[in-house]
């Protein structure tokens, strides 16, 4: 009796840790992915070899390893989804995945993660796609190294290059995504880690967020995208060295604030904006060691802004270094550099002595009548801008510096 | 007319002022790239200088040298020689002269701090551009004024009134005008308001090349297509040129119908 139990211990456990290979090949006896994932047992690995593989509503229901060989094309032929996860624990691993359907009721995804735990998705290359990696009500995942370049020109039959909702703790590291719409889009997911991520040539936004929070992004490059990166109703978002680059346009921004509460903004970069960042109705925000350099407004505040924290930052050489909508002021500027600061410094601590006004009398009239921006460095501005200075009275007059920094900040 | 010209172009040469006012430039050129160690941002601040300074310098010397040359321009004037090639070619003596400063005063320091390297060469030759043709617009308006008034106080009343009402006041009135009708479509307005006072004119052609993110931000189509394609940059110098063209004409016409 206790042999027989040891025996059948012995081949289950053999069963289960001693994974077979699944090869894969147009001239193999499995020729189809679908194929070997029917053929497949649980934590199988199937390597899937060079060549082109006519597939599309491939649904992987088992643990199982897929790793491409040389980047095998499956090509949905325009069909409808391609691959969809709906198992834990699946690895999805070098392929090339083109031709994704297109629909207005469905949202068809080139890789779809499906209520699933420990999944990885790393080096693809996605291409002609619709939706690229959705992941939806999964968790623990990872989603590597993956590039993705779509084709969308208009934002209503258009897809999103990674989207993740109601999904926890999800890792995209190292993505290079384009031509989509959102390029990374979050909505209900809490807890995930966005890194090393570039985002750019978007229709819509580098970066989306909606409802998620206690969310990292860092390190990423946001460039040249329609209207840049959206923060919306989230709380405690850290975003840390981030670049935002040359969004241009009407309701372009580096990064837009609406509803944010708690967040962290430290170490990034805007460069080259209209708008570098844009906040509205968004409370107890700490901007710490951030540049705002080239942009036509460096940051806009819209109102409904409470306890925000603007400290040692630099802005270089914007055209507009704040602009505000209201005389109302409880957000505090303390120990920024500004390049427009004309003070001086008589004792040489390294702290102007006199106080700097970023909101100039200009951008409230511009703010009023936005064809005046016309005006913009003509001498009579700089005159009544002068004026301002001396004497406030349509900006608000507790809207102070009062330790300008003499010196660019170097962290 | 060629050796008028050439006979007012090197008595400038030779004359104190010019000196002046090239070591003035290259004096500034020097600094401004001492103190920023930046070429870019030495060019946008000397564009900022550019568009008050050079109209000024090139209204006052304009009056300046009509008036003092005023015993030769008789002497010429009874020379068997067109009036238009006498007035045309000291006009264009002293115009010359002064771009010629103006150029080389700034363009020395910059070239020998490096600026065919440098990627701000295209922004510094606009630059140059602009200040060359407002110098050419405003020694020609100056001429005008020196032409129309006999009295020398005057005309160098005139001659400052002209400068300060295009580089202050219009925009003042303008500023006005864009707010007392703001309900208004005012896109259009705002860019022929520009294109009737040729400081403005140099202003928006600096602006295109450094505010264009902010200048993006208003919405507007004639705006959009104006800043965002090099529309804007061809329609400004099709309008210096005939800011040029135009006290040019009357200085002809003045000149000829003048009595001395």
């Amino acid at each position: 009796m206790k042999h027989i139990f040891i025996f059948v211990i012995a081949i289950l456990m053999a069963n289960s840790t001693i994974a077979q290979t699944i090869e894969v090949c147009k001239t193999c006896p499995i020729s189809t992915l679908t194929d070997g994932i029917l053929q497949a047992k649980d934590f199988d690995t199937i390597i899937v070899k060079q060549g082109t593989y006519k597939e599309y509503d491939i649904v992987v229901d088992k643990p199982l390893t897929i790793i491409g060989e040389k980047y095998p094309v499956i090509d949905g032929e325009l069909k409808g989804e391609i691959i969809t996860i709906t198992s834990d624990n699946v690895t999805v691993d070098g392929l090339f995945i083109i031709n994704v359907g297109t629909s207005y009721t469905e949202d068809y995804a080139a890789i779809r993660v499906r209520r699933s735990k420990n999944f990885v998705i790393q080096n693809l290359v996605l291409e002609k796609l619709f939706f690229g990696i959705y992941i939806e009500k999964s968790r623990d995942g990872k989603v590597f190294h993956n590039k993705i370049i779509g084709d969308a020109v208009e934002e209503y039959n258009s897809g999103n290059g990674i989207q993740l909702w109601y999904s926890k703790n999800v890792q995209i590291e190292h993505n290079f995504v384009q031509h989509v719409r959102d390029g990374i889009y979050l909505e209900f997911s809490d807890d995930c880690l966005i890194k090393n991520n570039v985002s750019t040539l978007n229709v819509r936004y580098g970066l989306h967020f909606m409802f998620s929070n206690d969310d990292t992004y860092q390190d990423n490059t946001f460039e040249n995208n329609g209207a840049g990166v959206a923060v919306m109703f989230s709380k405690r978002i850290k975003m840390y060295n981030n670049i935002f680059k040359e969004n241009w346009g009407t309701a372009s921004y580096g990064m837009l604030l609406k509803e944010i509460n708690d967040a962290e903004i430290v170490g990034n970069t805007f460069e080259d904006n209209t708008i570098g960042i844009n906040i509205e109705g968004s409370n107890r925000i700490n901007y710490k060691h951030n540049n705002f350099k080239n942009n036509g407004w460096a940051i806009k505040v819209k109102g409904a802004c409470y306890t925000n924290n603007f400290t040692e930052n630099n802005f270089l050489y914007n055209s507009f270094d704040i602009a505000y909508n209201s005389k109302v002021n409880d957000n505090i500027f303390d120990n920024n550099y500004w390049s427009s600061y004309t003070g001086y410094d008589l004792d040489k601590d390294g702290i102007g002595d006199v106080p700097y006004r970023p909101v100039k009398l200009f951008s409230y009239i511009v703010n009023r009548t936005p064809e005046t921006i016309i005006l913009l460095r003509s001498m009579f501005i700089d005159i009544i801008d002068f004026s301002e200075k001396v004497s406030p009275v349509f900006t608000p007059d507790d809207l102070l510096d009062n330790n300008p920094q003499i010196k660019k900040l170097t962290w | 007319m060629l050796k008028i010209l050439k006979y007012s172009f090197y008595d400038l040469m030779r004359s104190r002022w010019s000196y002046v006012y090239f070591a003035f430039y290259l004096l500034l050129g020097v600094v401004l790239l001492f103190l920023n160690n930046d070429l870019s941002k030495a060019v946008i601040t000397l564009m900022n200088v550019i568009i008050v300074l050079v109209p000024l310098i090139g209204t006052i010397f304009g009056v300046m040298y009509y008036y003092n040359s005023k015993e030769f321009t008789e002497l010429l004037l009874a020379q068997p020689l067109k009036r238009s090639s006498i007035f045309l070619g000291q006009y264009l003596g002293v115009a010359l002269s002064l771009s010629m400063s103006l150029i080389l005063g700034l363009g020395i320091p910059f070239v020998l701090y490096g600026l065919f390297e440098s990627s701000a060469i295209w922004d510094f030759s606009l630059l140059l551009v602009t200040g060359t043709f407002l110098t050419l617009i405003f020694t020609a308006l100056a001429f005008n004024i020196a032409l129309s008034n006999e009295n020398k106080i005057k005309g160098f009343g005139y001659a400052i009134l002209l400068w300060l009402f295009l580089a202050v006041i219009y925009d003042g009135l303008f500023l006005m005008t864009l707010i007392m009708f703001e309900d208004y479509p005012l896109d259009k307005v705002s860019l022929i308001g520009t294109m009737l006072n040729p400081i403005d004119l140099s202003r928006t052609l600096i602006l295109l090349k450094l505010d264009i993110s902010a200048l993006l931000g208003y919405t507007g189509a004639v705006f959009k297509q104006f800043f965002g394609t090099s529309f804007g940059l061809i329609v400004s110098f099709v309008m210096l040129t005939v800011w040029v063209i135009l006290p040019v004409l009357r200085i002809v016409f003045k000149s000829k119908k003048k009595d001395f």
